[in-house]
């Protein structure tokens, strides 16, 4: 058959509509376009400078790579080695000892400073300020404070004991003292943030469901505990979960007061990272490693988390 | 409306490219001149020495046309954190510097260039003393120029040690008599500290080390841990001592590098093992009085740890990169009264010129001539570190040991525990150590 006959029998193709009436997907997306800009801005930062660097630990992880040679893998070799490392161990039991430790203070502390602030009458704008004044001091700083405080000899808290009649302390050169004198640095530095969000979320209940629970008679902790805590539940468990991931990350206290010491007894995880990529000749497969482990920990965490969460909003 | 929408997206978007883009420097002009950058510029804290150096990269421009010197002032010097990223980066420095400790790993990971072919470039390279030399060769090639080299000593208050009764023309020649002069400095009264030491941070494994070396003892033998021995023991066993029965090492476990010089500067500690800086630094950061200190060979003296620096050309350079990198570390670093060896200026700009803080040249006649320079142009006294010079003479230099990080790191644990623990354990202490260091040793 002769194609060019079929063809001319064909009807005339209908006439496109006038480019005067756009499709409503071009049109949302006319109208989008700026928010969509932004948010591509966005997404390049993040994955520039967050997903990109993960990548990147994850494939380091499996490498042998001095950042000048050719990376050689090495498979699960730099695992071995973190696993086999004689403080891995030690490491994990100190982050988790910290974090539990870090939890109990800095959870509870900043919580109970929190409901303390939001039921004074004065000196409310004067105090919340002083609570927060640490987090403004840079980390640093309020670490060398800390190593002043607890110097064995003329160190503040040594002093304090002194003037009550206690013997001093050993505080950061003791293996009994040296971990829970890194949770109180910690959580005098971090505690201003926490006071600030609870009292947001604090603020943010009815006043008349106190009212209500002090006509059935309820008492100042009975009014914690069947109002507060249930009106705060979804920030406490958001709080929760910033507090795990930011605690097992702990670095800047053992590095800077404690050299992971006495005998390792504050080597953490993201110390021995710290370790293996720029003081044992740039291993930072191994370092890597660690990190990777440490990610999966956290990401357990958040998953946890996440489904507490989502159970509560249902 | 819309149009300045997508205005302000396109400037943010180019704000976010423009500033994650990467640029780079082109190492030779269009005329052929050659550019190198060249690090350990002081810092603007310190502006005299600032000045003397960009006084002589402008005299060594004079005198070499066609080269251009770019300095950088990265404090410190050498930061092995930021070594491998730097040079991957291609923002190392052509001429750059690394502490003795890093030599045999820079070397390893080709981070430093074969010179081999362009050391006589360096005028008086043959002075230098060959076992100093030794360090930055193998397999018969050069791969930098050392321009310091000491072994440490023992850094003392003699203040103190004329206070607490002690002879201070005469220091403790023996572990023995450090612990006796120790004993009667802490005894002057509270916050006197007879003997500083290190627990942590892997300075106390570093400083371990050392010990052991000037009692005899070895690190690792091959390839496997040495430090469980008679040598060992008697370091820890003394320490712990000096800490339980004699309370004269203090009660602060000191875990940076710093921490001891300030300790000791502030001038209530007896003694530390230091190298001859030490005294600069004390001096020169720590505002200690220049005339408090004298240095003494390591005690008993079997061997120490040797210290120093060399210079280095990144392995990225050009042919004539290398030749003007080069023909800098001759004229800034090696050359008797020029650049670094400028004790006259040094002294006329504050420094505390005068401690014997370099041998690498050894007898030789740079060598005699730069100690000849020093000396008359100290403002330091030179005679009380005599004692370190004679007895340093007889010091068998020793190399920092294989994985000697991760060493320090392991026997950090052993110095942190006689010295927070009156009831350790020693011989537990050095077994656990030498079994965690030997599966570290069988995996390099």
């Amino acid at each position: 058959m002769d194609t060019t006959t079929v063809q001319a029998k064909r009807p005339p193709r209908p006439q496109r509509r006038p480019p005067s009436r756009p499709s409503s997907r071009r049109r949302t997306l006319r109208t989008n376009i700026t928010a969509y800009g932004f948010l591509c801005a966005a997404l390049f930062c993040f994955a520039l400078f967050a997903w990109w660097p993960i990548v990147r630990q994850v494939v380091l992880s499996f490498q042998e790579n001095n950042l000048v040679d050719e990376p050689k893998w090495v498979g699960l070799d730099n695992f071995r080695t973190v696993v086999e490392d004689p403080a891995f161990g030690q490491a994990w039991k100190n982050t988790i000892t910290f974090t539990f430790l870090a939890l109990l203070c800095g959870y509870v502390i900043p919580f109970a400073v929190a409901i303390v602030l939001n039921e004074l009458r004065h000196a409310r704008g004067y105090l919340r300020f002083v609570v927060y004044l640490p987090v403004m001091l840079p980390p640093i700083v309020s670490v060398l404070l800390f190593r002043w405080f607890y110097d064995p000899g003329p160190g503040l808290f040594n002093q304090m004991l002194d003037f009550v009649g206690l013997p001093g302390l050993s505080w950061l050169d003791s293996t009994d003292t040296a971990l829970i004198s890194l949770v109180i640095v910690s959580t005098w530095m971090n505690m201003g943030s926490g006071v600030l969000i609870y009292l947001a979320a604090l603020q943010n209940i009815p006043g008349d469901l106190y009212e209500a629970a002090e006509l059935d008679g309820a008492g100042i902790f009975k009014r914690i505990w069947n109002v507060t805590i249930p009106q705060t539940r979804l920030i406490l468990l958001l709080m929760l979960m910033l507090q795990i991931v930011a605690t097992m990350q702990v670095f800047i206290e053992p590095y800077m007061l404690t050299g992971g010491g006495p005998e390792n007894a504050t080597v953490t995880v993201a110390f021995l990272m710290y370790q293996y990529a720029f003081v044992y000749g740039g291993n930072y497969g191994a370092g890597s490693a660690l990190g990777v482990m440490l990610m999966i920990v956290l990401l357990a965490v958040a998953a946890v988390q996440l489904r507490l969460t989502r159970d509560e909003k249902r | 409306m819309k149009h300045r929408n997508l205005a302000i997206f396109l400037i943010s978007s180019g704000l976010v490219l423009s500033a994650t883009a990467c640029g780079g420097d082109s190492d030779a002009d269009a005329d052929g001149d050659v550019t190198i950058t060249v690090a350990c510029q002081p810092a603007k804290t310190a502006p005299k020495q600032r000045q003397a150096w960009d006084d002589d990269v402008k005299t060594f421009e004079k005198a070499h046309p066609g080269v251009k010197v770019k300095s950088t002032d990265q404090q410190p010097c050498f930061d092995p954190k930021t070594f491998a990223a730097k040079l991957a980066g291609g923002q190392m420095e052509t001429v750059f510097m690394a502490p003795v400790t890093n030599y045999a790993d820079v070397i390893a990971k080709g981070q430093a260039k074969d010179i081999t072919a362009s050391t006589d470039l360096v005028k008086n390279f043959g002075d230098i003393r060959q076992d100093v030399r030794d360090m930055l060769t193998k397999d018969g090639k050069v791969y930098g120029i050392p321009n310091v080299s000491y072994t440490v000593g023992l850094v003392y208050n003699r203040a103190l040690f004329e206070e607490a009764g002690l002879d201070p023309n005469s220091p403790p020649k023996t572990w023995d008599e450090v612990r006796e002069a120790a004993k009667k400095i802490a005894d002057l009264g509270d916050n006197y500290v007879g003997y500083g030491e290190y627990g942590g941070g892997n300075v106390g494994g570093w400083h371990f080390a050392q010990s052991i070396f000037s009692r005899g003892g070895e690190m690792v033998v091959d390839g496997k841990a040495a430090f469980n021995s008679p040598e060992g023991k008697a370091v820890l066993q003394t320490l712990h001592d000096m800490r339980w029965e004699d309370d004269s090492v203090g009660s602060k476990l000191l875990i940076g590098w710093e921490a001891l010089m300030q300790q000791m500067a502030a001038g209530k500690t007896g003694m530390m093992l230091g190298a001859p800086d030490v005294v600069t630094d004390m001096v020169q950061k720590f505002q200690g009085d220049k005339a408090d200190y004298g240095i003494a060979p390591i005690p008993e003296g079997k061997a120490s740890l040797t210290g120093g620096e060399a210079y280095m050309i990144n392995p990225k350079a050009s042919a004539a990169e290398t030749k003007a990198g080069l023909e800098w570390i001759d004229f800034q670093f090696n050359t008797p009264g020029k650049g670094r060896h400028d004790y006259a200026r040094g002294k006329a700009n504050g420094e505390a010129v005068g401690v014997p803080n370099n041998d690498y040249m050894g007898d030789s006649p740079t060598g005699q001539k730069l100690a000849e320079l020093r000396e008359k142009d100290a403002v330091l006294p030179v005679e009380y570190y005599q004692p370190y010079v004679e007895g340093s003479k007889s010091v068998e230099l020793k190399l920092e040991p294989p994985m000697a990080q991760e060493l320090y790191a392991v026997l950090d644990v052993a110095m942190s525990a006689v010295l927070t623990r009156e009831d350790a354990d020693i011989d537990k202490l050095l077994a656990d150590a030498e079994g965690k260091a030997n599966a570290i040793l069988a995996k390099s």
